[in-house]
């Protein structure tokens, strides 16, 4: 904490942090306020007498209610849950494995096996793409939602794995060994000693492959192509974008509405996940 | 019957030879300490007998049984931890129970059990709490109740009063003297501190680099080491060690040291005899050097400047100045002595030590 007199305080600490959060609300703010701005107010000229960007004097949820009425914004939003849950899932479930194997068994190039893995993150999703495409198209998966679902592991899995590699080498060691003399084969001290104690990791693990796979845009926008299929990041950007009319009230509605379910997570884990982050195991 | 027997015992890591033809029988209800400085290989020893770490060569057993191909949960041990490795996400009692449960004991027959031990160890009032709420002395009272609720053939120890501070230390190392006293299980324990290998151990193995040095009781280890590693290890203050040449001077032997000379009494001349002209290493233990008061023989005496003076009360050591070397004498607290004083001490010929300057095994 900053010492000394209450103006010092202000000046280093509440004032700079004030700045820093209003900067990163910003964003969100003009999500909502756009979205429930009428069309008039929205596309008035900026040299219009009464143009007010920041606040709107006429309220209204006619975008909200548009977006989920008119456009297939709802097939969208389950589209993505259904991806991203399962990606999200089969990324952890890899994770925690190849994470336990690489931190705790000692096998012949486990060490180079890790490098690689960490290495296959590195590949830009942007190059990595057009193989995949290749892929898809072979098992006839393009425009699936299995599409998506095989392909993000292919960034998650490595992820995944090495945020759970460095979580479980911070569980001490003995642990592990006082259960193996108590009685339990590996797999049971995994499951009952090492899992419990890593569930903050997990949870962290979790809630980024989550949201990077809700996120995500380039496969989805590659291997999916027609409008029912689409997910939320893909949907509301080309949807909602017919020619050169942007619809700004809808656009920014779908925006709103599709970050809140990682909004939720978030705020609905924090606990856990700043744990995570920090990763301390304390005997 | 649960005697462990460690036959021709090797580890290596890579191109390290960690552990080297360890053997060692350990009796029946023996508790048997394993010392030595960090990195002897004592540890390693542990852990391949309680299969956590493979053998390189050699055999294990427990019982009448090679366990070497065994995994750990078959070998019918428990073990404490330096750390504890206390279960942080689960009870005291969950702690204690979990070996139990493991091996699908009954759970009126896991309540008794946990119970009695809790008992035994006075952490009865502390079986809902999670680790973390617990302080050290108690986590290692959890971690000891974890290890005897299972009535194992052997327990193994592995540094666990490490992680206390001196005074606990003290206290715990007697209620695991009790506590063995009272289970009588073969116990094998593992630990740096040469104190607690003297008070705890029914007999000693001290180790350095992978080699066992000697095996004994506790006695046996401060009053005929065999070599001089086992003379500087055991006993604190450690023994002092100082060169000296052998003469033989009118019949009498004479060893000749940087500030001081002795004359030795027959008995021990005669084992020195065949080193005479040679350098050989004197050993005394700083208890075995005292203020001379005139009746000593002068051959045994030397003079001595007094460097340093700490009184801690029941004794006081004296750093001294003896021609080139330092030593250390662990006298009365009567003693007046101060820094810069000059004193003279006597030797008790039966009590020195004397070991070959280049194999520094002892004559």
């Amino acid at each position: 904490m900053i010492e000394g007199a209450k103006w010092r305080r202000w000046v280093y600490f509440y004032i700079p942090l004030g700045v820093f959060v209003l900067w990163l609300l910003f964003p969100f703010y003009w999500m909502l306020v756009t979205s429930v701005r009428p069309d008039r107010e929205l596309y008035r000229p900026w040299t219009a007498p009464n143009y007010a960007p920041f606040w709107t004097a006429h309220p209204t949820l006619v975008h909200i209610t548009d977006l989920l009425t008119q456009t297939l914004f709802i097939r969208w939003m389950a589209n993505t849950l259904f991806i991203a849950i399962l990606a999200t899932l089969i990324s952890l479930f890899c994770g925690l494995l190849a994470g336990y194997a690489l931190s705790r068994l000692k096998f012949p190039g486990g060490g180079a096996l890790g490098t690689g893995i960490f290495i296959t993150y590195l590949v830009p999703q942007t190059l990595l793409f057009i193989p995949l495409a290749n892929i898809i198209r072979n098992f006839s998966l393009g425009d699936t939602p299995w599409a998506l679902i095989l392909t993000y592991p292919t960034f998650l899995i490595p992820f995944c794995t090495w945020l759970l590699m460095g979580y479980f080498k911070a569980i001490p060691r003995e642990l592990e060994e006082c259960a193996r003399i108590d009685g339990a084969t590996r797999w049971k001290a995994m499951l009952y000693i090492i899992f419990p104690i890593a569930v903050p990791g997990i949870l962290s693990a979790g809630i980024f492959a989550f949201t990077l796979s809700w996120n995500e845009f380039i496969y989805a926008l590659v291997f999916l192509s027609s409008a029912e299929q689409k997910t939320v990041s893909v949907g509301v950007t080309s949807e909602l974008v017919r020619g050169d009319v942007f619809y700004w009230g809808q656009l920014m509605a779908g925006a709103l509405l599709g970050s809140v379910p990682v909004a939720f997570i978030y705020s609905f884990f924090v606990e856990h996940y700043v744990a995570g982050l920090t990763g301390s195991v304390k005997g | 019957m649960a005697r462990v027997i460690l036959r021709n015992l090797n580890k290596f890591y890579d191109d390290v030879h960690a552990v080297k033809s360890v053997n060692l029988e350990i009796r029946d209800k023996e508790f048997v300490v394993l010392v030595g400085p960090s990195g002897c290989g004592k540890t390693t020893t542990l852990r391949m007998l309680a299969g956590l770490e493979s053998i390189s060569s050699g055999q294990v057993l427990i019982g009448d049984t090679v366990v070497n191909d065994l995994a750990p949960m078959d070998r019918d041990i428990a073990m404490v931890f330096q750390n504890y490795a206390l279960y942080p996400h689960m009870s005291v009692y969950d702690n204690m129970a979990f070996g139990l449960k493991m091996r699908k004991v009954d759970r009126n027959d896991i309540r008794k059990r946990v119970q009695e031990a809790a008992d035994i160890l006075g952490i009865q009032d502390y079986l809902a709490r999670k680790p973390r709420q617990l302080s050290g002395g108690q986590r290692q009272r959890v971690a000891l109740g974890r290890a005897i609720v299972r009535h194992p053939q052997v327990f193994l120890f592995d540094e666990p009063l490490s992680n206390l501070d001196a005074k606990l230390r003290v206290q715990m190392r007697v209620e695991l003297k009790k506590l063995h006293n009272r289970l009588n299980t073969t116990a094998v324990y593992v630990t740096h501190d040469q104190v607690e290998a003297m008070t705890l151990g029914d007999r000693v193995v001290v180790m350095r680099g992978g080699v066992v040095q000697q095996v004994g009781e506790p006695l046996e280890l401060y009053n005929a080491p065999v070599n001089r590693f086992v003379a500087g290890f055991i006993g604190s203050p450690a023994m002092n060690f100082a060169p000296a040449r052998l003469r033989d001077g009118a019949g009498k032997l004479h060893a000749d040291a940087s500030g001081f000379g002795l004359q030795l009494p027959a008995d021990i001349a005669a084992r020195l005899r065949p080193y005479t002209g040679r350098e050989v290493i004197v050993g005394v233990r700083p208890e075995d050097l005292q203020v001379a008061n005139g009746s000593y023989p002068p051959g045994l005496c030397f003079d001595a400047m007094v460097e340093v003076v700490e009184r801690l009360g029941a004794e006081v050591l004296l750093d001294l100045q003896v021609g080139q070397h330092t030593m250390v004498a662990s006298v009365e607290p009567g003693v007046a002595a101060r820094r810069g004083d000059k004193l003279r001490f006597a030797l008790k010929p039966e009590r020195l030590h004397f070991f070959d300057a280049s194999s520094e095994a002892a004559i």
